[in-house]
């Protein structure tokens, strides 16, 4: 892998558009491949990406995937305007959920998406204010000896 | 074991077939919900489910999952095929339900993906 400059790419995202849900965690996934980035490490990037793609097309009414990748680390920030998360702390719980019915239909909305993005990342921040949105981001790095 | 052979025990219908024919599978992760599968599904592992959504084959890619058994002979849209194709990933059709589907493929030798680890 040889990244000298910062490669970055941005995502609109909306709720309910499931059609195009999980396209941006997809080409991300390719874009670190072709990179030659580690396959595991992609995978962790890939899955958390697409946990959080997830949650703004569940409940963030519209919002953004940006990703930033240097030559130590992958930083994916998503932003959205959705209702924000009222407590942070029982989100994190395994099994909490407040995805609506049709969304588990869809096979989503088990509770799973936040702790399943703070397990595959190596850094993971949550700024959210209910009735004004939420931010997350989060950090992969690309080799075991980069620095936090 | 190979994909051929899963059809055939299944009595299934190859839907789609990855370019990777050599593809062998050992391992089962058998769920609808797909954040369990991005949690505990492993790399190269065989997704059972019944959820006959477009998300299952998104989820399959992120979770480099190279083949998926739909089962209860649920009707699998023209969506859902073209992207299977589109991201190179089996796709098995079964009139069988799902505790059938794994007591046979189980009984001929494959273990559920966190046993394989």
């Amino acid at each position: 892998m040889n990244v000298t400059d910062i490669i970055e790419g941005c995502y609109q995202l909306m709720e309910g558009d499931f059609t195009n849900a999980g396209v941006a965690s997809s080409e991300l996934k390719s874009i670190l491949t072709k990179l030659g980035v580690p396959l595991d490490i992609v995978r962790r990037t890939a899955i958390a990406a697409f946990e959080a793609e997830m949650n703004v097309i569940i409940h963030g009414v519209a919002g953004t995937m940006h990703y930033a990748i240097s030559e130590t680390e992958v930083r994916i920030t998503f932003t959205d305007m959705g209702p924000g998360i009222e407590n942070i702390e029982l989100a994190m719980k395994e099994g909490y959920s407040t995805a609506p019915d049709w969304v588990r239909e869809m096979g989503w909305g088990a509770g799973m998406g936040l702790p399943n993005i703070k397990k595959n990342t190596d850094e993971m921040k949550i700024d959210s204010a209910v009735g004004e949105g939420t931010t997350l981001e989060i950090t992969i790095k690309l080799r075991k000896d980069a620095p936090c | 074991m190979e994909i051929s052979k899963i059809v055939e025990l299944l009595n299934g219908q190859l839907v789609v077939h990855g370019s990777n024919k050599t593809v062998e599978i050992e391992t089962v992760c058998s769920t609808d919900l797909m954040s369990d599968v991005l949690r505990f599904a492993t790399k190269g592992t065989l997704l059972v489910t019944a959820l006959n959504q477009a998300q299952v084959i998104r989820t399959a890619e992120i979770a480099d999952i190279p083949a998926v058994i739909m089962v209860m002979g649920k009707a699998i849209e023209k969506e859902l095929t073209e992207l299977a194709e589109k991201k190179d990933i089996t796709l098995i059709s079964t009139n069988l339900p799902t505790f059938t589907t794994c007591g046979i493929l189980y009984a001929e030798g494959l273990i559920g993906c966190l046993e394989g680890q």
